[in-house]
This record gives C-alpha cells, structure tokens and sequence, in this order.
C-alpha cells in the first residue's frame, strides 16, 4: 500500500429515480467519463468519475437523475475546510503541484456586485432606446492626441493627421483567446461565426490557427505567446489584429503547459510542434528582458505586418498594474488587455489560480487613472477580461475605464459548458474542452454559434437599456464615467483606488 | 539570365523606409538587394518572404530576420541580439558575432554565425516535420545555450577555444546541441544530457559543417573530423510528473 490514505469521499453523488427511468441509455451514451453502465436489466451508477458536467441530466428525457454535491460531510471547521483538508490529502499522496481547472473557487467577495449603477428620474429623464438610438460602436487602437486640417486644393478642409489602424466593435462585448488544443476546433468555429455574425472579434489564443478558421480570419485576433506556437509570417498576415500575451490572469507570472496528450494529429499541425511532444511556454518571452523589449517585439510584429494591424498586449492584473499598463502604453501596442484573478483557464495551479493577482475592476481603474495622469489615455485602448459573467458587468467594467471586455466562460457556458472544471481531462462531454472526435461532433456550430451570437445580441440589448435608463447615448460616454457608479458596501481604500462614491453620496 | 541588383543606402535612415525598400525591391523581382551603410537599423527582412538574396554592410540592429519565410541575408559584419527570431525558413550568414538571444524560437532554416554569440542562443528553437532549424557558431556561445529547445539543430565549433556556455540546455526536451570539444558535465543544465557523438551523427552534421565552412572559406575536414559533445534531453517530457490534478 503506497499510502494510508483510502478513498477520498464522494465529491458527488448521482442517483436514478427507477420509477421515472426507462432504461433509454442515453445516460450511457452521454456520459464520456464512464459514470453510467448497463449490468444486466439495471444501469449502475458509479459516482466517483462523474464531474458535474450536467451533461446526463441534460439529456434524459424523464428528469430520473439527479445530482448531489458532496454527499458526505467532514467534521465542519472553520479553518480546515474541506478544500484545505483535500489538497493536503492529494499532495501527502503525490507530493506534486495541484492542477485544476477553470478560474478562481477562492470564496473572495466580488467587487461588481458590490457596484450600484445609476438611473436617471427627474432632474434628468432617462433616455428610450426605442426612440433615440444609443451607440455602442467601439473602436480599438491608438487615437490621435490632436488632429490637423490642411485645406486642399480645391478648398476643401480635409485630415492631415495620419490615422493608425483602429478595430471597430459593433458592441463592446469580446471573445477572449481560448486556443485550439485547449478547447475544440468546433468550440473555435462556433464562436467565430458569432463574432462575424454580432460585428465583433474573437481571440484564437495560442494555438495558432486552424485552416477551418481562416473563413473568418477577419474577425480573429491572433495571438503571439512566449511559445511562439502556429506562429510564422502567414498566421500574422490573416489576423484582424495581433495580441501579444505575457501574462494570464489566472495563472500571473508563470507559462503555460499543453501536455503530449492533447497535442493530436491536427492540434500538432497548427501548433506546429510534433504529434504528442509537450507543447512548453515559458514564463517569460524570451526576447523580452525588460520594458525596452517589448517595444522591439511589438515593433518587429508591426514592421512584419507593415503598420497594417492593430497590437494588442495581454498582462495579467497584479499589484502594479498601472504602472505595467503605463509601461506597457508607451511600447507602441494599440491596446492593452488586462486580465483579472477570476479569468478562466484550462488548467493552472491551484495556488495560484486562488492566491495571485488582484480582481479586474481595480486593476481597470487603476490603470485608466494612471493612463490619464500620464497623459497616455489615448495611445492604448483598454479590454477589460476575466469573469465579466454579465451584461451589468460590461458596463461597470467600461465606466471603470475600460473600452471593451472579453469573454471566455460565459461564451462556453453559452454553448452547453456547466463550469466543471475537469477541462484538463480531455473529455468534455459537451464537445468543448476536447479533442476526441466523436466528442467535438457532438458541438454542432449551425447551432452553438446561434447560442453565443444569442447571448451577445441579449447582453447588447440590456446594456443599451441600462445605459438609456442613465441617459447615456453612447459608449464613450459612459467609459470611465464614475459617476454612475456607487460603492456599496466597500471600504473607504477600495472606494478610493476605484475612484467611486460610496452609496448614498 | 540576368541578376537584378538593387543597391540601397542607409545612411541616416530609419528602419521602416528602410524595410520597405528591402520589401519592394523584393517584390519587383531583385535577385540580390545590396544595403549599404546600415547603422543599427532593426528588423531587416522581417517577415521577409521569396528566395532573394540580402546583403547587409554595417552592423544591422536587433531582430534580423524575424518571421523570414526563405530569403538570404549575409551580414558583412556584426549583428545584434535575436537574428533568426521565430524564422519560418531561409538562411542568415553573418561574417561576426551576434547579441543574444540567436535563432529564438526558430522554426526552419539556417542560421550560421562565424563569430560568438551571446546568452540563451537557441532558445527554444523548434521543429515541425520537414521544418527543422540550424544554428551553427563558429566561435563561442554563452551561458543557457539550447534553453528550452523542443527541437532542431545547434552545433558550437568553438574555432577560438573560449567557449563560455554553462546552464546548457536547461528544459531541453528536443532537438540536439553538439558541441566541439569536451564539455564539462557542470555546464549542462537540469534536464540535459551528454551522449556520445556516433558515425551516424557525424554523417548527418558533416553536410552542416561543409556548408558552413564553404560560407566563411575555413577547411571543412578538421571540423567534419574533429571531436564532438552531442547534448540531448533526457527527457522529452520535464514537467511530466511535476503536477496532480484537484
């Protein structure tokens, strides 16, 4: 016996109503991590593989299972939660780092919902969206500090400002980068389609990009890692726009890992790594030392593309964001994408995912006011990420300062993702975090593509609708306009750092 | 058939009307484009695609040949860090030394330097099927040659006898260093090994090392004949059992 450990008890438990079940199978069918099999006239149930995923819930016809989370009690203590007693119990067993999936469990209060929003009544009537359009049209890059007129020679005033490239977003709502490898290729198309569909843009995350992306490589926005993977002079030409990532807001300050497993046959082709070799980012860009460098990548990528594409640089918020994010604005890039503690990932490290970083909405405000303090609020435009779960979201996030936000779990969770976590498996039953074909079949794109252009079009609508109740008509209204936000129930420090007014005031 | 030969001067220019002369003069069909006077200009032949043939006088600035996909450029002279970054394919000779960071994440096609080179040369260079990538210094490399290198091909000759290199190949989990010379086992970092150099492998790099002597007008025979330290990982997979799962 390799320890004394045993069995860990029951993170779920799933029960069949045997009156309500007619043995269809289709539990069987749906479930890929084996929780269900048929033994003679009955289907046994083995609790222990099952994830929550939900998935054979969602397909039984009769409503006959159901589900349990932790089943069995430990003695309650206050100090050794149960999370606490668990990882100790992994890691006495292993004695390795702890991996897990999807963002932050940490139980830490979440600042947007301790953010009010205001509304107009008398002194200022709200405007009706209905009647008085309300404009959400964004555009991304670098604005001119001044512009000059020069009159021609007709005697018509025409821009001798030369303009850099900007994106235009018909609304401010993003898909973030979650790459090919980490999630499916029908995962990717899926949300293509809906940024085509909706006037917005989707990341392609690292991985490169596959051949079935390249119908809508105008809507994508290509990502340059410390791996380098997928990435040659082509891929940077089809993009839309260029997003150099040095940092990821669920893990901050280290790289990230595709292990052999998940490198397929085709995985490998656009990564450009051979079948099954671990796919290794490291923590750093390698070419970049130091704050001089960046500005020499972004550079060698812009020279590359001919000045044609917007660069974005993703960092991952921590204590001195705003300095970073200064830094980072005078390094040539066009935007700069910060991403919160909360944000998503395949698989990170747990004491990580739960311990580093600081939350989206004050690294957003800090970065916006140290971006204006310096004069550099129009040389980047800021794209808020990382748990902005809806539409009210968006809007604090862009009256925090933000322009723009992505999305990442909430797109998935459009397309049937129940937030399990187990990612990491490979075995998402859902078609999303997979590879395994028969799997990745089961997401078809005709219809989750409707689901996540669905859910940006509903967010769209309400965002126009909290904004006409403020009677705010457009988006750079409302961007860094902290006036119409009010802390509730937040200290005076974290008042103070987000620029807000308490509740009342 | 004629060569077409456009000269271009440098002197005092910035490197974006620079490059895009490089570029156009490649685009109307040069053969050879001749630079003259560089001083420090970067990203010569960035994402520089076609078979021509670039000549580069003077002392190029950082990032040579980033994302090229076929070109030739020959620096007559020194280069700075990170020539070859992230280069698809194509061939960069440069008759002196380079900064650091040489050939980083390189992808495909040959990168030879007559003199040293400077820290983390090779830096996770990779391979993809027919794609595999050649460094090759004739003089010394320093410290964190090879890091992290998931594949391809990097040959130090030591032509000076002051190789500097320690922490080699830290996180190496493919391709293979080979080095002239013995190597003392306390340069080789955590995750490298050394393996003898067999008739096999000298078979294999003597095509390599002919090429680069041809390139620089050294005799090729001593180098092909001489003695090597083959570096390779020691395992394909170093972060393999350093995670459990939640």
């Amino acid at each position: 016996m390799s320890n004394n450990l045993g069995s860990m008890p029951l993170r779920y438990r799933v029960t069949i109503d045997r009156e309500q079940c007619m043995e269809c199978e289709r539990c069987i069918e749906n479930c890929s991590y084996g929780v269900f099999r048929r033994d003679g006239d009955r289907i046994l149930i083995n609790s222990r593989k099952c994830t929550a995923c939900h998935r054979c819930l969602a397909y039984c016809p009769r409503d006959a299972i159901m589900l349990e989370e932790q089943p069995c009690d430990y003695r309650s203590h206050p100090v050794w939660t149960r999370a606490t007693r668990e990882a100790i119990y992994n890691q006495a067993r292993t004695g390795k780092i702890i991996l897990a999936g999807m963002g932050s469990v940490a139980d830490l209060p979440i600042i947007f919902d301790r953010l009010m929003l205001d509304a107009c009544q008398v002194t200022t009537p709200p405007t009706d969206p209905l009647r008085e359009p309300v404009e959400l049209r964004t555009y991304l890059g670098k604005k001119p500090s001044k512009l000059d007129l020069r009159r021609n020679s007709k005697g018509d005033v025409e821009l001798a400002t030369e303009l850099t490239p900007n994106l235009m977003v018909e609304t401010p709502i993003m898909l973030g980068h979650m790459s090919y490898g980490a999630i499916s290729l029908n995962a990717q198309i899926s949300m293509a389609r809906a940024a085509k569909e909706t006037g917005t843009y989707m990341g392609t995350g690292e991985g490169g990009l596959h051949a079935g992306l390249y119908p809508y490589q105008d809507r994508m926005i290509v990502q340059v890692a410390s791996g380098r993977f997928g990435v040659n002079i082509d891929y940077l030409e089809r993009g839309a726009a260029i997003e150099i990532k040095l940092g990821q807001g669920a893990k901050p300050g280290i790289g990230g890992h595709l292990t052999g497993e998940k490198v397929s046959k085709d995985v490998s082709r656009t990564r450009m790594i051979p079948q099954g070799s671990d796919a290794i980012s490291p923590a750093p860009h390698h070419d970049i030392y130091g704050i001089e460098d960046l500005s020499q990548l972004v550079r060698s990528i812009k020279e590359a593309t001919e000045w044609k594409k917007p660069v974005f640089a993703k960092i991952a918020a921590v204590n001195n964001t705003a300095e970073n994010v200064a830094a980072v604005a005078r390094s040539s890039v066009d935007a700069v994408v910060i991403d919160g503690f909360r944000g998503g990932t395949g698989a990170a490290p747990r004491v990580f995912r739960d311990h580093v970083g600081i939350p989206i909405e004050v690294a957003v405000a800090s970065a916006d006011r140290e971006l204006r303090k310096q004069g550099l609020r129009n040389e980047v435009s800021l794209i808020a990420c990382g748990s902005i779960r809806e539409s009210a979201d968006v809007v604090k996030a862009i009256a925090l300062g933000a322009d723009a936000v992505y999305i990442g779990t909430a797109a998935l969770a459009a397309m049937g993702c129940r937030v399990c976590g187990n990612c990491y498996q490979g075995l998402c039953p859902w078609g999303i975090a997979t590879q395994r074909p028969d799997l990745v079949e089961r997401l078809d794109p005709d219809v989750a593509s409707k689901q996540v252009a669905n859910l940006i079009h509903a967010w769209t609508l309400e965002i126009t609708e909290l904004m006409g109740a403020a009677g705010i008509n457009s988006i750079e209204s409302l961007r860094g306009n902290r006036d119409r936000l009010r802390g509730y129930m937040l200290d005076e420090g974290l008042l103070d750092v987000l620029d807000v007014k308490p509740v009342g005031a | 058939m004629m060569v077409k030969l456009v000269t271009i001067d440098a002197k005092g220019m910035h490197y974006t009307p620079l490059n895009q002369q490089v570029r156009r003069a490649v685009e109307d069909g040069a053969d050879e484009v001749v630079v003259q006077n560089v001083l420090g200009q970067r990203f010569i032949g960035d994402g520089l695609k076609g078979d021509a043939t670039i000549h580069v006088y003077g002392v190029p600035g950082g990032d040579l040949a980033m994302f090229m996909s076929g070109p030739t450029v020959i620096v007559h002279g020194n280069a700075e860090h990170a020539p070859g970054n992230t280069m698809d394919a194509g061939k960069v000779v440069i008759h002196g030394s380079a900064g650091d960071a040489v050939a980083h994440s390189m992808r495909g096609g040959k990168v030879f330097i007559r003199g040293n080179i400077g820290y983390r040369g090779g830096i996770h260079m990779k391979q993809y099927e027919a794609q595999r990538p050649i460094l090759v210094v004739g003089g010394s490399a320093q410290t964190f040659l090879g890091e992290y290198m998931a594949g391809g091909l990097l040959i130090v000759l030591d032509l000076d006898g002051a190789m500097k290199a320690r922490g080699i190949g830290s996180g190496i989990h493919g391709g293979e260093i080979i080095i002239r010379g013995d190597v003392d086992d306390a340069c080789l970092a955590a995750g490298a090994k050394k393996v003898p150099l067999t008739d096999e492998d000298r078979r294999r790099i003597a095509p390599v090392i002919r090429e680069f002597a041809g390139d620089f007008g050294l005799d090729p025979e001593p180098l092909v004949n001489a003695d090597y330290t083959r570096i390779v990982p020691a395992s394909a997979r170093p972060f393999a059992g350093k995670y459990t799962w939640e």
